[in-house]
This record gives structure tokens, C-alpha cells and sequence, in this order.
């Protein structure tokens, strides 16, 4: 286990590295002066310019540039917005409300998704795998905007039973319709995956020796099946966080929370770059982080990798 | 199960005819394969349903003047006096915010959306399946190299590394949009078809053609490549809808495909303001972008079910 | 009661049997089919058969003979459906298990009759240490606890030499040999004693010299304890060591019975003789082995009269058109041979010509 974790920690190090490189690059490796990006269509002051190409260190080689950017990611120094502000205090500020957010719908999807995708697969063909299977068409083909505006419309306007937008009301009130909706499409990928890789397992030949032994049903279930079914939806869940933050940007727009999402969404149609990057950066060091997390989880679960 | 009691050949010629028989039996069971997979394909009702919404949805994509009188690229397509007003005779769908008519922007948005979805998804599936077959092939260094590279890329989430680089370089046509998905969605092709290649190298009858003095070429495009069309395939349809249903959110998030080209996803995002008041002008884009992803993932769950060699 | 005393052996003696008598097993005409896409499968069609304590009972024959089908509906771990059973009778001690609930029959299983599949590496599962699949065994039909069962299980891997079993108890099951998963799976299947252990092949995966070590076990187990055995297998150099008596079974149907003993030396069934004749010797050295031609039987179209007829070099028209039932097989003088049967027109001339 020791030497898997020490492999894996290794491995992840270049890709780091590799993904901020590339950030990087586009941001500030790309032709033409950032500074005079930086002042918009006025024509930039040579002395500010001066100051500011300084402070940005952009007279400096480009790898030396690469190692600032780099050193303040890992010091938790993201950049600053065009006021000067920390993008760091943006994010301490913002950053609880997505969690909260993304912590919900991450337990909506994986208890719903997992339930019904065993459902699903035990009774196959029948009535309930039928709803499962259409309702999950449905949710993955209805893009999350659309769900949120519809699902806003329903419960807050109509019925009154959520909150309309905002987050006034606190968690759980403000918090669980979008949860919700931002579970929709991964609660229905899961459980679909639930749905085969249950099938695959309660064919194999070890659930037959279970039954041979005279387990009950309970147990050969949800012993002996479940545990190999849930690797992959593990797996999956480290794939599916990256589409879990997209779907928070455009969540949080739509029910206009102010939390990492909303702030990056609303960066984006300001055209604040600085905070873009900084953001995405943010994001994607979690992404890789969870990912990570994910494998030795998937460690954990499956024996065959650890001793490999 | 392996009985051989009853067979054993007892002289090399007879080995030899064997492993040649052995060869021929797997190339031929590969392309039964696909041609059993597509004969079920063929039977199944959902298939002819989803084919038929594609065939409708090409169809609006190819000649959109054919299905409305009006083209919104015209002068006074738009007329401000009749914005948000709703669903009428004549005008289905009703007016957007800026008095636009949106049955037909709905109808030419369709072309920008099926094309983002069949460029991106022929994107991935070219760089991630020659360079995932690269790397099975090869293996050692050249695989290692790689699957690095490949883990950078995929180190970026499609939304959120789409919204990085658009909102610097700028989305805009769709072009752009299906450049800027491919880059970041080639990585899963490449997972897909390095595993199967390496799974389908140590196969025997592989092991067969090689000890026959099949040389590499003859092997990767008859042995191996044949072997990994099926999951390639099958990922390739799913990809149609998630695509295009991610171009729908980067456009509404403002950074997809932007004014003057027509996206469904500008559409719903410009109508999301009013939406309270006058939904109407959100729901006929987003019903239309739901059926066509709803088509193109349900082809995708009727192709694997027919193509899958794990639920045959 | 422990699990390592032979004085505890005797199963007829076991409480709550009193009310049932009768042999340990008996099939009695048991018909299995399959409902698949292109028909209905045949697959085992009238088989019967009988299981004493302490005997052993070899089931012959090729892949799709129905022999492990059998051995599956034995045991209740038929998938049903796509499994049917429309007819037949399986008496464990004189109680058919086919009309018993659902629950009764489970607590039969693993405790009264074991089963030993023929993977280990499939049969056990890659996620769960052996300790834990071994102990599950006294944990969910005796109630013991997890200390309990684990002190157990260590026992147990004692008991199929496996070295250093208390160190291993907490390996996964790819952590081991292929002979020491197959330790693994008769250890799992004699945890409690069973009455009646079904062995599916159980040395087919093995390399050659770890396959003695394995079947040596497996009947001085089966002799210590007592138990009945049905040893499932197609290779007839397993069977002449250990069992007591064979059943061959060709397309769903037992087409001979046989001590094990004359049936090597007078086959009274032209598929018999076929898998004696394909077995290599070392008085043949330099001759060219021989083979059955053909393939065995699609289920969906089983040929009309004797199924095996296409592949017979005896076969006459009669094969063709004629179902052969299993009848008993007497010396040329009319003298019994208890115990053979063979479903040939022209077993006369088989054992005798």
C-alpha cells in the first residue's frame, strides 16, 4: 500500500506541473502585451507600464515567470483582481458557499443514484428498471441550465416551496434545490453504472459461490456484489467532480449564489481575466487533489491494486 | 473452459494448420461481430425512433430554409415592438427579448449545435484513438510519455478548461468552439482505445498471427484494430450528446458560440432573465437542444447494447 | 460441535434427520432447460443417479453434456430463469429439495451439501480476504463471531495444508498460488462438515503435478469425514484413482454407468471407449492418438435416435431413427454386472465384441 500511495504521489506531480503549465502558458505566454490587454482600449501609461511589467515580472525569461506563478499557486498566492484585491480573500469569501453546495449534491447523487441503480439492476426488465431507465435518459439529456430555470420556476415561483435564488435562507432551504439540479446528470450516470457493473457482478462466478455457501440474498448482495459494483462508480466519482464544478458555475448562475462558480461565471462575462485564471487554477489543483484521493480510495476497495 | 480431451493434434504441421485456422476464426469473428451488432442494432425499435429524430435533425442542420419561410440573417427579422410576446399563429414559438422570431432562430440553431457535436465527437475520437493506439502499440517509453501528456489534458475539466481558454482566446463560431472541446476531450478516446489495444495485444490469437510471422502492420490493422472498434464506437455516440450539450453550456455561460452565429444555448441564456415572466421564449430552444441530446444519447445506449460484446 | 472430528461423521445420525431416510442423494429423472434467444435448451433431459455416504461418484463427459448443469441444480444456484426444471426429483435423504422453500434450501447449502468450483481465482472473490470468505461460513450459519470464525478459518487452512496459515489468513485470494486457491475452495466447502460435497472440475485450472496434490487431498478428506462426492470432470485420468463409480454423460442424458474399474477395462458405450481410446499411453509411444470425430451436439438440435450417432463408427440406421434407452448390461451369458448400464442398441457387441 505504502509503495502504491508513493507511486501515485509521484505521478501526480508532473501532471500538476503539466495542467498549471498550460494555464500558464495561455494566460501569459500568449503574443501581444498583457499590459496593454491590461489597460483596455486606452493607450497604456509607459511609466505605469513600466511599473506594472515589473511587478508582474514580465521582463524577466519566460520559466522565471512560470516559477513566480507557480510558487504563489503553492503558497496559496493566486493573483490579484484589477482593484488589487487578493483573489485568495475572493475565494476564503466564496469558497464555503460551493462547498456546501457541492457536498450536497455529491451525497443527492451517490445515495440516489447508487439506491436506484441496484434497484435497477436486481429487478431487471421489470417496472422499476424501466423508471429508472427513462427518468435517467431524461436527466442526462436535459442540460442543467434548462433543469434549473424549469425546477426554479416549479418549486420557487409556483409552489413556493424553495427559495426563488440567493442564498438569504441558509443551508439546507437555499441550498437543496440546487443541489438537485447540479446532481441531476451525475445521480443519473451513476445510476447507470451502478445498474451494469451490479449486473456484471451478480453474474460472476464469486456471487455464485456465495450463493453455493448459503448466504442469504441480503448478504451475498450486499456483500459480495456490491463491494466489486461500487469500484467503478468510485472511480467515476474522481471523473465526475470536474463536471460537478462546471455544472456549480453554471448552478450558481442560474439560482445566482454568490460562491466560486457564480464569481467565475460573472469574472468571465466581465472579462476579468487575472480572476479566471486564478479560479480555474484553484479548481483544477481540487480536481487533481480529489482525483488523487479517489485512486487510493479505489486502493482501499480493490486489494488486486494494492499489492500490485 | 478449456476441454481438450477429445482433440489433440499430434504432428507440427498439424499445429501449424491449427494456429493459421485459429487466425482466420478470430478475423472472421471480429467482423461478425460487428456485423451481428449491427443486424441486432437494425431490429431494435428504439433504434429506428432515435434514427428517424437524427434524420429530422440533419435535415434541419442541412437545409433549414426549407422548414421556415423566414431567415433570421435577414434585414427586420427582428422588430423590438414585438419583444417576449408569445407563441401565436404564424409565430409558434413566439419573440425573444429582441423581437426575433424564435421558431426560425430555433430552426437555424440546429445546424451550429449537430455541427459542434459531429466536428468535436470526429475530433476526439481521430486524436484520441491514433494516439491511444500509438501507445498500446508501442509501449515503454512512447506509452509512458503519453499517457503523461494525456493525463495533463485531462487534468482540465471539459467546462471548466473550455471557459479558460475561451474566455482568453474567445469562443466565437463554431470552429473555435469544437477546436477548443477536442483538445480537452481526446484524453477519454485515448484511455479507451490504449486499454483495448493492450488488452487485445496479449490476446492469443494475436500471439498466433506474430508466431506465424504476421508482420506489425498486418497485425495492428487486422488483429488488434478491428478488436477495439466496438467500445471506440459505442463512446463515440454517447460523445454526439454530451458535446453537444456542453457547447449549449459554454454558450450560455457567454463564451460558446457568440452573436452573430445562433446557439441554443445563447438563445436560452438571453431568454434566462425573463424567464419568469415569459418562459416561453427559453423553453421552445431548450426543448428543442433536450431531444436532440435526448436522440443522440439514447442512439448511443441502443449502439452499445448491440455493440457491446459483454452483454451479447 | 467441531469441525475436525471424525467421530462426528456419520451424517445419517445428524438431528432432525430422523424423519427422512432414504440414500444420501438421489436425481431421480431431472430435466433442466434454458430459455434462450433461439429456442429452447435441452439441457439435461432424464438424468438419474444415486450418492451414498463416504462414495464417490464420477460424472464423465464433454462441455454441454449437462454434467455440471446437473451438479448446478443440485446445489439450487441455477439462475431461474433463464433455468427450468419441468420435471424430476433431487432426494437428500429421501426429501426432494425442488419442493422445499427457499430458505430451508439455503441453510442446506454450504452447511449439508458444499460445492468446489472450478476457478478458484473466479469462484472466490478478488476483493475480500480468504479469512473472511472462509469464516463467513460459521459466522452466518452457526452464528459465531468475528474472532470466533477468524480462529477458524485459520483452522481450516491448517487443515488443507496451507503453510503459514495464520500469517496468510488476511491475504486476498490473487495473492495466492492457483493449488493454494483450490485449497482455498475445498477448505470453504468443508468448513462445516458437509454431507455431500460437489467437486465442478475442480482440478481443471491446475498445472499437472499440483493437480495430484489437490485430488490426494480432496479423497483423504472425503474419506475422514465420510462424505459423498461427486466428482465432475472430463479427464478420465482424474477419476480412476477416486472414485467408486461413473456416470458418463453425453448431450443431457447418462449414457453409461459403471464400477469404475470395469468401465476402464470393458466399455459398454461406443462415446465410452472414444474417451478411453483419446487418452494418451506409453505402450502407444510413435502411433497416432485417437480422436472422436466431430463436435459434441448443438443443444437446440440434438440429432434424432441416438444423439451421439453422427460421431459413432458404429452407428446403423437404427442410431438414426431410434432413441436408445439406458438399459443394464449383462455378461454374454445373461450374468448381472450390478451397476452398468448403457444407453447403446448395440452395447452387446461394444463390451463383449
Amino acid at each position: 500500500m505504502g509503495r502504491y500511495v508513493a507511486r501515485r504521489l509521484l505521478q501526480v506531480i508532473p501532471v500538476v506541473i503539466g495542467v498549471t503549465f498550460i494555464i500558464f502558458c495561455l494566460v501569459f505566454a500568449l503574443p501581444g502585451d498583457p499590459i496593454q490587454a491590461l489597460a483596455g482600449d486606452k493607450r497604456a501609461d509607459p511609466n505605469i507600464a513600466a511599473i506594472l511589467r515589473d511587478h508582474y515580472h514580465l521582463n524577466e525569461p519566460l520559466y522565471q515567470q512560470y516559477w513566480h506563478y507557480i510558487t504563489g499557486v503553492v503558497t496559496g498566492d493566486l493573483g490579484e483582481t484589477y482593484n488589487g484585491r487578493a483573489i485568495s480573500e475572493i475565494v476564503s469569501e466564496r469558497f464555503p458557499i460551493t462547498l456546501k453546495l457541492g457536498l450536497t449534491s455529491f451525497a443527492i447523487e451517490a445515495v440516489i443514484g447508487v439506491v436506484a441503480g441496484i434497484f435497477s439492476a436486481l429487478k431487471k426488465g421489470k417496472f422499476i428498471d424501466n423508471v429508472v431507465l427513462i427518468s435517467t435518459l431524461v436527466l442526462i439529456s436535459i442540460p442543467v441550465f434548462v433543469l434549473g430555470n424549469v425546477l426554479q420556476l416549479e418549486f420557487g415561483v409556483n409552489l413556493k416551496i424553495t427559495p426563488v435564488a440567493g442564498i438569504e435562507k441558509g443551508w439546507p432551504q437555499s441550498y437543496i434545490l440546487p443541489a438537485v439540479v447540479l446532481a441531476s446528470t451525475s445521480m443519473a450516470y451513476i445510476s447507470r453504472l451502478v445498474r451494469a457493473s451490479m449486473m456484471e457482478s451478480i453474474r460472476a462466478d464469486y456471487v455464485r459461490t456465495a450463493i453455493a455457501k448459503g448466504l442469504p440474498t441480503r448478504r451475498v448482495i450486499g456483500v459480495h456484489a456490491m463491494r466489486n459494483s461500487l469500484i467503478p462508480v468510485v472511480t467515476f466519482l474522481g471523473f465526475d467532480l470536474g463536471a460537478l464544478m462546471g455544472g456549480a458555475i453554471i448552478t450558481e448562475r442560474v439560482f445566482n449564489m454568490p460562491g466560486i462558480g457564480g464569481q467565475l461565471a460573472q469574472s468571465v462575462y466581465l472579462r476579468e481575466r487575472p480572476v479566471v485564471v486564478g479560479l480555474v487554477t484553484l479548481l483544477v489543483l481540487i480536481y487533481l487533489v480529489a482525483n488523487l484521493l479517489v485512486d487510493l480510495l479505489y486502493a482501499v476497495l480493490d486489494p488486486r491494486i494494492r499489492y500490485e | 473452459m478449456s476441454e481438450k480431451t477429445i482433440e489433440r493434434p499430434t504432428t507440427d504441421e498439424a499445429a501449424i494448420a491449427k494456429e493459421i485456422e485459429a487466425e482466420e476464426k478470430a478475423a472472421a469473428r471480429q467482423a461478425s461481430l460487428l456485423r451481428d451488432g449491427w443486424a441486432d442494432l437494425r431490429k431494435r425499435p428504439m433504434f429506428i425512433v432515435t434514427s428517424l429524430i437524427i434524420l429530422v435533425l440533419l435535415a434541419l442542420a442541412i437545409a433549414p430554409s426549407l422548414f421556415t419561410a423566414r431567415s433570421p440573417f435577414s434585414d427586420g427579422f427582428c422588430q423590438l415592438q414585438n419583444s417576449m410576446t408569445g407563441p401565436s399563429s404564424g409565430h409558434l414559438f413566439g419573440y425573444d427579448v429582441q423581437g426575433c422570431d424564435i421558431y426560425t432562430r430555433t430552426v437555424y440553431g440546429t445546424r451550429n449545435s449537430i455541427v459542434v457535436g459531429v466536428v468535436t465527437t470526429t475530433a476526439t475520437t481521430l486524436i484520441g484513438g491514433l494516439v491511444g493506439m500509438l501507445a498500446g502499440l508501442i509501449g515503454g517509453w512512447a506509452d509512458a510519455l503519453l499517457s503523461r501528456i494525456t493525463e495533463v489534458f485531462a487534468g482540465l475539466p471539459l467546462i471548466i478548461g473550455g471557459l479558460l481558454i475561451m474566455s482568453i482566446w474567445g469562443g466565437g463560431d463554431v470552429w473555435s468552439v469544437s477546436f477548443i472541446m477536442a483538445i480537452l476531450g481526446w484524453p477519454q478516446v485515448y484511455r479507451i482505445m490504449r486499454g483495448e489495444v493492450i488488452a487485445n495485444k496479449y490476446n492469443d490469437y494475436v500471439t498466433a498471427a506474430r508466431a506465424l510471422g504476421a508482420g506489425s502492420w498486418r497485425i495492428a490493422f487486422r488483429h488488434i484494430l478491428p478488436n477495439t472498434l466496438a467500445p471506440v464506437i459505442v463512446i463515440t455516440t454517447m460523445n454526439l450528446g454530451v458535446y453537444i450539450s456542453a457547447e449549449a453550456a459554454l454558450s450560455y455561460l457567454g463564451i460558446g458560440i457568440q452573436y452573430p452565429n445562433i446557439s441554443w444555448g445563447v438563445m436560452i441564456s438571453d431568454a434566462q432573465d425573463r424567464f419568469l415572466t415569459s418562459p416561453h421564449a427559453l423553453m421552445f430552444p431548450a426543448g428543442a437542444l433536450s431531444i436532440t441530446v435526448l436522440a443522440f444519447i439514447m442512439l448511443g445506449d441502443v449502439v452499445r447494447d448491440a455493440f457491446d460484446p459483454k452483454m451479447r | 460441535m467441531t469441525i475436525i472430528d471424525p467421530t462426528d461423521a456419520v451424517p445419517a445420525q445428524r438431528p432432525g434427520d430422523h424423519e427422512n431416510t432414504g440414500p444420501l442423494l438421489e436425481v431421480r429423472d431431472l430435466h433442466v432447460e434454458f430459455q434462450t434467444r433461439e429456442g429452447v435448451v435441452k439441457a439435461v433431459n432424464g438424468v438419474n443417479y444415486t450418492v451414498n455416504s463416504g462414495e464417490t461418484l464420477a460424472v464423465l463427459g464433454e462441455s454441454g453434456s449437462g454434467k455440471s448443469v446437473t451438479a448446478q441444480a443440485i446445489m439450487g444456484i441455477l439462475d431461474m430463469p433463464p433455468a427450468r426444471i419441468p420435471q424430476g426429483e433431487i432426494r437428500f435423504y429421501g426429501k426432494d429439495m425442488l419442493t422445499m422453500g427457499a430458505e430451508e434450501r439455503r441453510k442446506l447449502r454450504g452447511a449439508r451439501i458444499a460445492m468446489i468450483f472450478q476457478d478458484a481465482l473466479s469462484s472466490l472473490n478478488p476483493v475480500l480476504s480468504v479469512g473472511f470468505q472462509l469464516g463467513e461460513m460459521f459466522r452466518v450459519h452457526q452464528g459465531m463471531s468475528r474472532k470466533a470464525a477468524k480462529a477458524k478459518s485459520i483452522e481450516l487452512m491448517d487443515r488443507v495444508k496451507i503453510p503459514a496459515a495464520a500469517a496468510r489468513v488476511n491475504d486476498y485470494p490473487h495473492q495466492f498460488s492457483g493449488g493454494m486457491r483450490q485449497r482455498i475452495m475445498i477448505a470453504m466447502a468443508l468448513a462445516l462438515e458437509p454431507d455431500l460435497i460437489i467437486a465442478d472440475e475442480p482440478t481443471t485450472a491446475l498445472d499437472v503435478t499440483v493437480q495430484a496434490q489437490v485430488m490426494d487431498l480432496l479423497a483423504e478428506l472425503q474419506r475422514e469425514y465420510r462424505m459423498g462426492l461427486i466428482l465432475i470432470t472430463h479427464d478420465l485420468g482424474v477419476v480412476a484413482d477416486v472414485a467408486d463409480k461413473i456416470a458418463v454423460m453425453y448431450a443431457g442424458r447418462i449414457v453409461e454407468t459403471a464400477p469404475v474399474h470395469e468401465l476402464y477395462k470393458r466399455p459398454a458405450h461406443p462415446y465410452t471407449r472414444g474417451l478411453l481410446d483419446s487418452i494418451p499411453r506409453l505402450d502407444q509411444k510413435g502411433q497416432e492418438l485417437y480422436a472422436i470425430k466431430g463436435l459434441p451436439p448443438n443443444l437446440l438440435k440434438v440429432p434424432a435416435g441416438c444423439a451421439f450417432n453422427p460421431r459413432c463408427d458404429k452407428a446403423q440406421d437404427i442410431c438414426r431413427t431410434e432413441f436408445p434407452p439406458l438399459v443394464p448390461v449383462t455378461e454374454a451369458d445373461g450374468t448381472e454386472l450390478p451397476g452398468r448400464a448403457s444407453a447403446c442398441h448395440f452395447w452387446k457387441e461394444t463390451i463383449h465384441g
